[in-house]
């Protein structure tokens, strides 16, 4: 037995790739005084965060639990006297809290290791206890797993001096235990953990239930057990294996959220290991390697770091301001000191970065942190007796309204600290002045620091060897690499897009050498944490780089910092290059450079390969030995390539050498530099940075761009520039905001690459489905360097044509391609099944011309049946959808070409995230036309509806900018997708351009004419996989008889995501390929993000079959599905429903122009230009054509393997086989065997949906709302009533609203029909989609999301009676409030979260101060803030005003002025005739908005401004969008006309 | 990239012709290319196609949307290079191919297709005129000989490709003039000859050797040509004439087309012709309604012939094809030739059924209306009509290359009488008969100009590989 079973890695099941969330709370009492109760309310914060936890397959498994309290002494006592133990005094002892084997002979083995241990360390081994504990009540998969959990009571020893030098040395034993019971080689070693080994703090946790804890370990409902302080935690993780160890807390911390840059963190932290020297660890700092075990969890390596730190001499608070410090760089507000502060430390130490809200103690002192972004919600009370309890939620713990003198938020990147010594809470900026001013770090930094910029530069004397072209051919330069990507970057700064999909060639299946660069992917954040808005939060960014040695992590004593060279962004000019090349003589010799040259001769008597695996040896040895003999920054170079030195690739180059110097410990004694031909791209730049370069200098590139342009500096500092915004959207899209943080990190992963050549040169990289190795690759370099010098006379004057990014005939293969396009077009329109045959082969048959993975698959032989058998084609066709394609991105005639057809077929057609005009929820009755029901204004190419026909597309999809999603449009959906992630562009938000939003789309998504629309990378209210639970269950009640679907893109990990995804309830879950379509998307994301659906969808299929969770979801797969064949192999491989979108679109006329970005569609699909759309060809009956034929082919295959029904096909991968006999020379290293794994579970164990989610609506207050407000909801008479809230009930109001949605639209009721009283702590999303005529009057306070997606409703939320803090300096509602709103009004009496009216678009609010990121996105509404806002303020704000008041006249420093601009509000008569805002003045919607809050909570600061209005009004600033205001100013002039 | 937004600003503008009573007069070329601001904003019409279908509408897979930015951009230098490498003679097929490219350009969908021709027409001859097309002469000679036979586009093509690889390479070509039916099919008005001197001269220069009078299988022996040579690649074209075996056909004034054309450019070239015929106020009759036919048309009006009639067996076709079914492929519809437009009656579904003479010269022609009914022929009844005819010229195309050349290699032929040879994979263009190669119409049949110096340079290709073991050259 073993008490972790998390599963050996499988299949394409990668342990390693597990994610979790969690809810984290603490509660201290800041005096120090120590009692039971304080251990109580831990558990019953615990209990109350439940609902922020999951459970899998069992209800009663849930994914661990635990609290970390102070050494209960007491508690201690009693036991020690029972065993005979003699007990020092408090302090003077530590207690390990073990979890260990249950075998006996294990246990006693590592249990003597402990003794051994500790005798060695020369402390006193007291004694043992084992842990009384009661396990009836829980799971029995946790309890058959469950460990001996015993406790070791350590003396403390004579040598040690005092208690701090104790819990060092304690820190040390905890290590020696581990590593040596590691190399022990037990059998079941992995089941040795300890929880915590202290003298302050011990941690009780377990694969429990929240609620569970208590009752679980008696220790701690024994009254004698007495602690200062309880951090709790519940954890929700995305697989359902039970693991006693990964729950939290740790020993410091307990953490909600996820580090993205852990693989870097923990690289950089090996790298420091030679350099590292501590005073005070001595020689024991050597004991402590490896600080952390391979495949541990974030968290874990966060703790161990942390420990690291501490133990090294740092205080805890300095230590987290290390490790998650606040965004400085760029931070106006912030004194220079601090800044220094963080600079200092900046070059010892990169972020840790990712959502954290990390609650962290030592015993002495409890605190918690925020990232910079704030991407978690962290909530906290203080009462006056000095108890402080922090939260992910309020509501958590009832406190007497009366005793609690504060409520507030974590915010941003700041820091909350009780030290329990001092007996006080220490506010952010008390702790932060404290540490800053600690020590000079200013002067220190003025000492060491060189900026890259202030170096003088001598002039660049730099020839090419070879003739441009010949230089360019060798790196692989192509035309499109000129024309698509350099010239967009160069003239224009900005980084270049495109459309459509990706339907090349995979490079490891093309037949041309490719790039290296190419077989690798970047990885993107989906569910468990957030993309960051690189372009619209860009405080928090950050691309300074430091170039050369870092200081000593450890070396907290020094006084003389050594020489740090910093750059503000890593892409070097050819003059910063010389610059390196001679800083010894620029900096006094601080720094030596070394140039290695990285191209290579091939040798007589050698192959390609072995010539170039020389090369990187010698590479990585030079480089070794050059840090050795001191020099400290490398440059690796490959510019003294000419036809007979071939080069490395630049990227392999750079990682060998980074990776050798990483593992001999001496990678931070020096910078790491490439200098190379070959990157041009984005993606190229961040693989170079994520494979450990800290500086690139793309020197062929400068080359070719001189060719290009007379102003070679403009242009040089314009492609710097693109590429810097590409830099910090391909780290946002990993959620990572430094690039330290990023360099290093590893965040890709390979595909076509095999494991020796990753596991040599790229270890840590995953890598699936095997492919190329270091012979090809060698080839490759091979054959492209002979293409150069050689003699084709295409190649003469001429660079390669590419074809990459669109089709050419000397170019890549394309699956759409002429031929493929126009079978399938007249197959569809004569309806020629023969026609669609040949269509089908072309695609299908892969034995000359490889393009796809599953164009490499064979069908295994078996007996057929006759294709009567087999299940008819009318209902295969149920199981197909189209594409989220939303109008605007394609014409209203494309989209409901598209609906119509699906509707007649009875599958789905799916809205795309632009919302639905509500006349095509009509069902047509009569022979009528498309313009007859939409309008003859609307329609510019008509065809013909029938009766029974629909234009409603049944999938609603819900995407980050929510636009158009209201109470009415959920309630027209037969299912709601969540859009995580789009294959084109996964991690990235899209941007609709204004002159795409035509009047029409304008409205269904309740915004400007011509005013551009921005959706966010992140949904605002999804940052983890509980909020994703969150959002799927304010769905389920906008809508309880919708499916809820997720859509997923695939990418290694996907499968471990769609666990969580599966647990947080979803019914449905699309995985989606790289390649599928988009109608703009950045081009570096359309060909180097994510993975082909063949492998996420077998991931999924694997993983939620290996967690007992397939049968409770549909899934779902897409992705450049065009044929029949292609809907087999996605059954084969788990799916149980198939999307298309480019084939049908192609049905409709599409012809792959790629200009969808351009508004040039010129067949009228994807295209918003009247005259354009008149060119639209397409009509429902091809789509339903094509579909059948689908069908078809899929019957034919089905009767050939013998099936007759589909549901037989879904998982079956053993019926799936590599095609035999291919003799490509890429093709031959692939091994499809993970995809084709089939998990050994039992025959019980689902493959396919069989049963539906349990949502738990029967237990939602609605019920009770619903009943009382039923004759409002019948008969529009007007009801009110009270209502008791707590915190577990979220998403109150919402199928209320739902009810009147269903009956009345978004029309609603009249105002105020029906009135809810409530009282107390609202759950999350109170009000969510509330419809008009609801008004919820809540006394009390509220959590996050409330009034999301508000749709008519009034809310309005006063702190309670009693509450006896001044109510505009305390919190009243949490983050994102208002998210998406359309319409309705909202009151809040305090101070609202981060994120406030994020993307509204008509609602009213009146809040008395907010936290960051303040209406960002907002497309319309009106916000009035009678306080102070935090930073970035409007940012991307296009429509909508915002009136601010500022008395103190510090508002325009907050606020983001990229899209606003702020003006006066002055009094009605004096404001200039002209549009206006809801055609209204500023002063009558400011007063009569002032007049209701007022009203409505009785707000001192309204009566004031309102008793002093005239004097007043003028500190209200008004923040009004640049677009906004144009747009206004146009639609008035065209009003005049009209009139004129 | 041409202009984003020309399709939608720009209509599409023809070549202009001067009109048809002054160019009858002669037999120069009457079609004027592009001004160079033309062709800029035709060439800012090309929407630049995720997937350009023109590429592949067009035989040599020209890299038509580049070329149209280059005009657009007024790089026209840049323009004729990458138009070179596809197309060795963009001069012909800039005059006289009916351009597939057009029909396949998307604009074709629902608009007029970029005028690709014209412009194409406009780089040639501003290259010309700047004598940017030189000689290219290969660096390394590889000693290999290579014999062609038949000097038309594809044993052009194929010269020059495998000239500039480095091999010696001999033309052989039984007429007087090299060109083929470029020289002596194609009337003066619709390429003026120069065309092709200017080429041979250059291809002379890359080393090529023509020699013309050469007749294989009549005075130069195959078997010689094949043990002499390293390889011979067969490029002969499909000469031989469709016929109508009707009463009346042996009748004088009854002549294939190619027995009345070649003759009128050899006296536009300067030649005495004995004999010629000649369509001098007679009524003429062309058989045959494709191009061929329409060549006959315009010669007979540039004779001065007193009617022209032209009849075609098959039905009318419709005035516009449907697009939605036909494009991008070359559609069946209603073309008027310049020819056409010099005065011409044209009448369908015309079977001739005899002719007849006086004195042994034809004098009147006997047809019917047939019916087309599911792909078969039928006689309307009582519809048989008469006419006067003092010129008849067969224009029905032609069947396949001369058997004898094919026989004398002995080589194995397909069903309709080509040459055997594949044109994908190892063994493309090659024969049954080891170092021989068949390219162009004697190997597809009769085609277009462009389909031959496609077949040329792919053939060149073939031979490359076959005598170095790899190739450079462009397929």
């Amino acid at each position: 037995m073993t008490h972790s079973i998390t599963l050996k890695k499988q299949g394409l099941y990668n342990p390693s790739n597990e994610h979790d969330s969690c809810g984290v709370g603490f509660i201290v009492n800041s005096k120090g005084i120590k009692s039971h109760k304080i251990i109580s309310q831990g558990l019953e914060i615990l209990t109350n965060l439940t609902h922020r936890g999951a459970t899998g397959y069992d209800p009663k498994l849930g994914d661990g639990a635990g609290i970390l309290i102070q050494i209960p002494n007491e508690l201690f006592l009693k036991e020690a006297k029972l065993l005979a133990i003699k007990l020092p005094v408090d302090g003077e002892y530590g207690v390990g809290m073990l979890f260990l084997p249950q075998v006996e002979k294990s246990r006693a083995a590592c249990e003597s290791i402990i003794s051994k241990v500790i005798a060695e360390e020369e402390q006193v081994e007291l004694g043992w206890r084992t842990v009384p504990v009661n396990d009836k009540d829980i799971a029995d998969a946790a309890r058959n797993v469950a460990p001996v959990i015993r406790q070791v009571i350590i003396g403390q020893g004579n040598s040690v001096d005092g208690q701090i030098a104790f819990e060092r040395k304690l820190f040390v034993i905890r290590k020696r235990i581990e590593h040596l019971v590691k190399s022990l080689n037990i059998s079941d070693s992995a089941n040795f953990y300890i929880s915590s080994m202290s003298s302050r703090t011990i941690v009780y946790k377990g694969m429990l239930l929240a609620n569970e804890v208590g009752a679980f370990f008696p220790d701690l409902i024994d009254e004698s057990a007495k602690s200062a302080l309880a951090l709790v935690h519940q954890r929700f993780s995305t697989n359902t294996f039970p693991s006693w160890d990964l729950a939290h807390p740790y020993r410091m911390i307990a953490h909600n959220g996820e580090i993205n840059t852990v693989r870097g963190n923990e690289n950089w932290l090996n790298a420091r290991q030679e350099k590292m020297k501590s005073m005070l660890l001595g020689k024991d700092l050597e004991k402590l390697w490896p600080l952390m075990t391979e495949g541990q969890s974030d968290s874990a390596s966060f703790d161990n770091c942390l420990e690291l730190l501490v133990a090294g001499g740092y205080s805890l608070p300095h230590a987290m301001m290390m490790l998650i410090p606040e965004a400085w760089s760029g931070n106006k507000l912030m004194s220079q000191e601090r800044k220094s502060f963080y600079e200092y430390h900046a070059a010892m130490m990169e972020p840790w970065d990712g959502p954290a809200a990390v609650a962290f103690t030592d015993g002495r002192m409890i605190g918690a942190t925020l990232d910079r972004n704030g991407l978690r919600p962290a909530r906290y009370l203080m009462t006056d007796d000095g108890v402080v309890m922090m939260a992910s939620e309020m509501g958590v713990l009832k406190f007497p309204e009366e005793k609690i003198v504060k409520k507030w938020r974590l915010e941003p990147g700041k820091m909350l600290l009780i030290d329990l010594e001092a007996g006080r809470v220490i506010d952010d900026a008390e702790v932060k002045n404290l540490l800053a001013n600690a020590k000079p770090y200013k002067t220190w930094i003025k000492q060491s620091r060189f900026l890259l910029s202030d170096i003088k530069k001598s002039k660049v004397s730099f020839k090419l060897k070879e003739s441009l072209l010949d230089t360019q051919q060798a790196f692989g330069f192509t035309q499109e690499d000129i024309s698509f990507i350099l010239k967009p970057m160069f003239t224009d700064g900005q980084e270049p897009s495109g459309s459509m999909g990706n339907d090349a060639a995979l490079p490891v299946l093309s037949n041309r050498p490719k790039v290296l660069y190419n077989y690798f992917k970047q990885l993107f954040a989906q569910v468990t944490n957030p993309p960051i808005d690189p372009i619209r939060e860009e405080l928090v960014m950050s691309l300074v780089t430091f170039i050369g040695p870092r200081p000593n992590l450890l070396g907290i004593e020094e006084t003389n910092p050594p020489a740090r060279l910093e750059a503000s962004q890593p892409i070097l000019t050819l003059e910063d290059l010389e610059a390196l090349k001679d800083i010894d003589k620029t900096t006094k010799s601080q720094f030596k450079s070394k140039v290695i040259d990285i191209t290579f001769k091939v040798g007589d008597d050698e192959s390609y390969d072995q010539a170039m695996e020389r090369a990187v040896v010698n590479i990585c040895e030079e480089a070794k030995q050059s840090v050795i003999d001191g020099l400290n920054i490398i440059i690796l170079s490959d510019r003294d390539t000419d036809s007979n030195r071939l080069s490395v690739p630049a990227l392999l180059a750079c990682s060998a050498t980074h990776q050798s110097l990483v593992k001999s410990g001496i990678r931070t004694n020096t910078g790491l530099v490439i200098d190379t031909g070959s990157a041009r791209e984005v993606h190229h730049f961040a693989l170079l940075a994520g494979y450990g370069a800290e500086a690139v200098c793309p020197w062929l590139t400068y080359e070719t761009i001189k060719t290009l342009t007379e102003d070679f500096s403009g242009a040089q500092e314009r492609y710097i520039k693109a590429i810097g915004k590409g830099f910090n959207k391909v780290m946002s899209k990993m959620g990572i905001s430094t690039y330290q943080s990023y360099c290093g990190a590893q965040v890709f992963e390979a595909v076509g690459l095999n494991q020796i050549f990753i596991d040599k040169y790229f270890k840590g990289t995953s890598t699936n489905i095997e492919g190329i190795g270091i012979k090809e690759i060698a080839e490759e370099v091979h054959q492209i360097h002979k293409a150069a010098f050689g003699l084709d006379p295409v190649l003469i004057n001429a660079l390669d044509a590419g074809g990459d990014y669109a089709f050419r005939i000397r170019g890549e293969e394309h699956m759409w391609n002429p031929e493929s396009i126009t079978k399938l077009q007249h197959a569809t329109r004569k309806n020629q099944y023969d026609t669609y045959k040949e269509y089908a082969e072309l695609i299908n048959n892969q034995t000359k011309k490889y393009k796809t993975l599953r164009g490499l698959f064979e069908f295994k032989q078996t007996k057929t049946i006759p294709i009567e058998d087999v299940e008819s084609a009318k209902e295969i066709v149920k199981r197909f959808t189209t594409g989220a394609m939303s109008l605007g991105s394609i014409s209203t005639e494309a989209h409901s070409t598209l609906a119509v057809a699906m509707n007649r077929l009875g599958g789905k057609s799916n809205t795309g995230e632009g919302g639905e005009d509500k006349k095509r929820f009509i069902p047509i009755t009569k022979n009528s036309s498309i313009a007859e029901h939409l309008g003859e204004d609307i329609i510019e190419s008509n065809y013909a509806l029938l009766p029974g026909d629909s234009m409603r597309s049944r999938i609603k999809q819900v995407a980050s900018g929510r636009f158009g999603v209201t109470a009415e449009y959920l309630a027209a959906a037969d299912q709601i997708q969540i859009k995580m992630a789009q294959g084109a562009k996964p991690g990235e938000g899209g941007q609709l351009p204004g002159h795409k939003v035509s009047s029409y789309i304008a409205k269904l998504r309740y915004s400007v004419p011509g005013v551009g629309l921005i959706s966010p990378p992140p949904h605002h209210d999804i940052y983890s996989i509980e909020d994703l639970a969150q959002l799927i269950h304010d769905l389920k009640n906008a809508n309880p008889s919708a499916s809820i679907s997720v859509k997923l893109v695939s990418e290694t990990g996907v499968g471990t995501v769609a666990a969580g995804v599966a647990k947080a309830k979803s019914d449905h879950i699309v995985i989606a390929g790289h390649d599928g379509g988009t109608g703009a998307s950045p081009l570096s994301s359309i060909k180097h993000a994510g993975t082909p659906w063949e492998i996420g969808l077998a991931e999924t299929q694997q993983t939620l079959v290996l967690n007992q969770l397939r049968g409770r979801v549909v899934l779902q797969v897409d992705g450049q599905m065009k044929t029949g064949r292609d809907v087999i192999v996605g059954a084969l491989l788990g799916a149980e429903e198939f999307g298309f979108a480019t084939a049908p679109l192609v049905v409709e006329g599409c012809i792959m122009m790629r200009k969808c970005h351009l508004n040039t569609c010129p067949v009228g699909i994807a295209t918003q230009d009247p005259e354009l759309r008149k060119r639209f060809n397409g009509q429902p009956e091809h789509v339903v054509n094509f579909f059948f034929f689908i069908a078809e082919e899929i019957r034919e295959i089905m009767a050939s393997l013998g099936m007759q029904k589909f549901n037989d096909l879904i998982g079956r991968s053993d019926l799936l086989d590599m095609q035999q006999g291919i003799e490509h020379w890429k093709i031959q290293g692939l091994d499809f065997s993970k995809i084709f794994y089939q998990p050994d579970m039992s025959l019980d164990v689902s493959r396919y949906n069989v049963e539906e989610q349990y949502h738990g609506l029967d237990k939602a207050l609605d019920l009770e709302i619903i009943k009382k407000a039923m004759p409002s909801i019948e008969k529009i008479e007007p009801t009110q009533f009270n209502i008791i809230i707590t915190n577990t009930n979220r998403t109150v109001g919402t199928m209320l609203s739902h009810e009147i949605a269903k009956r009345y639209g978004n029309d609603g009721l009249p105002d105020n029909t029906i009135r809810v009283n409530l009282e107390g702590t609202a759950g999350q999303s109170l009000g969510a989609f509330l419809a008009k005529g609801i008004t919820f009057n809540l006394h009390g306070e509220g959590n996050d999301y409330v009034g999301k997606g508000l749709c008519g409703g009034h809310i309005i939320i006063r702190p309670p009676k009693n509450f006896k803090g001044i109510e505009e300096k305390n919190i009243i509602v949490g983050n994102t409030v208002m998210y998406g709103a359309t319409s309705g009004e909202s009151y809040f009496r305090g101070i609202a979260g981060e994120r406030f009216c994020v993307r509204n678009s008509g609602a009213s609010a009146v809040v008395e101060g907010l936290g960051n990121h303040g209406c960002e996105y907002m497309t319309g509404g009106t916000v009035v803030v009678l306080g102070q806002t935090g930073q970035n303020f409007a940012a991307g704000m296009s429509g909508g005003i915002a009136y601010i008041y500022d008395p103190e006249g510090t508002f325009k420093q907050s606020c983001n002025l990229s899209m606003v601009t702020l003006e006066k509000v002055v009094k009605e008569n004096e404001q200039a005739k002209g549009p206006k805002h809801l055609n209204l003045t500023d002063e009558i919607i400011l007063k009569k908005l002032i007049t209701s809050h007022h009203v409505f909570t009785s707000s001192p600061i309204a009566i004031d401004i309102l008793n002093n209005w005239d004097i007043l009004l003028n500190q209200f600033v008004k923040v009004m969008p640049i677009e906004y205001k144009r747009a206004l100013n146009e639609l008035h002039a065209e009003i005049i006309k009209e009139v004129a | 990239m041409g202009k984003v937004t020309g399709f939608m600003e720009f209509p599409r503008i023809a070549e202009e012709y001067i009109a048809p009573a002054e160019r009858v007069k002669n037999y120069k070329e009457f079609v004027l290319h592009l001004s160079d601001e033309e062709a800029k904003t035709q060439g800012a019409r090309c929407m630049d196609c995720g997937i350009p279908f023109c590429n592949n509408g067009c035989p040599v897979n020209n890299i038509i949307p580049d070329w149209n930015d280059l005009v657009f951009n007024q790089n026209w230098k840049q323009a004729i290079e990458v138009l070179h490498s596809t197309n060795n003679f963009p001069e012909f097929t800039g005059r006289i191919c009916p351009a597939p490219c057009e029909a396949a350009c998307t604009l074709n969908i629902n608009d007029d297709p970029v005028g690709i021709k014209s412009i194409e027409h406009a780089i040639i001859d501003k290259a010309w005129e700047n004598n940017w097309v030189i000689p290219q002469l290969s660096k390394n000679k590889t000693g290999k000989k290579i014999a062609i036979v038949g000097s038309g586009p594809a044993g052009m093509a194929a010269a020059q490709q495998l000239a500039r690889a480095g091999h010696d390479v001999v033309v052989f070509e039984k007429n007087d003039r090299i060109g083929g039916l470029l020289r002596y099919g194609i009337p003066d008005f619709k390429m003026e000859k120069v065309h092709i001197d200017r080429r041979v001269n250059q291809m002379e220069a890359e080393g090529v050797i023509f020699k013309t009078n050469q007749n294989v299988g009549g005075n130069v022996d195959p078997d010689k040509l094949v043990n002499d040579f390293d390889s011979v690649i067969l490029a002969g074209g499909a000469e031989w004439p469709r016929d109508l075996p009707v009463p009346g056909r042996e009748l004088d004034g009854v002549h294939f087309a190619m027995d009345f054309l070649p003759n009128q450019n050899k006296i536009v070239a300067g030649d005495e012709v004995q004999d010629q015929i000649t369509a001098t106020g007679k009524n003429v009759v062309v058989i045959g309604g494709g191009d061929t036919g329409s060549d006959c048309v315009g010669t007979s009006n540039r004779h001065g012939a007193a009617s022209v009639y032209q009849f075609e067996l098959m039905p009318q076709p419709p005035e516009k094809e449907i697009k939605s079914l036909a494009w991008p492929y070359w559609p069946l519809k209603m073309r008027t030739s310049s020819s056409h437009e010099e005065g011409c009656e044209r009448d369908w579904c015309v079977a001739t059924k005899s002719f007849i003479g006086k004195n042994g010269k034809v004098k009147e022609l006997v047809a019917a209306r047939v019916e087309w009914r599911d792909g078969k022929m039928q006689e309307v009844p009582g519809s048989e009509f008469t006419m006067k005819a003092d010129l008849v010229l067969l224009a029905m195309g032609f069947i396949s290359p001369q058997q004898t050349i094919l026989d004398k290699f002995v080589i194995d032929k397909d069903a309709r009488g080509n040459a055997k040879a594949e044109t994908e994979g190892e063994k493309s263009y090659t024969t049954s008969r080891s170092k021989v190669f068949a390219a162009g119409d004697m190997r597809r049949g009769q085609s277009l100009v462009v389909w031959a110096i496609r077949e040329g340079r792919q053939c060149a290709r073939s031979v490359d590989e076959f005598l170095m073991g790899k190739s450079n050259l462009p397929r």
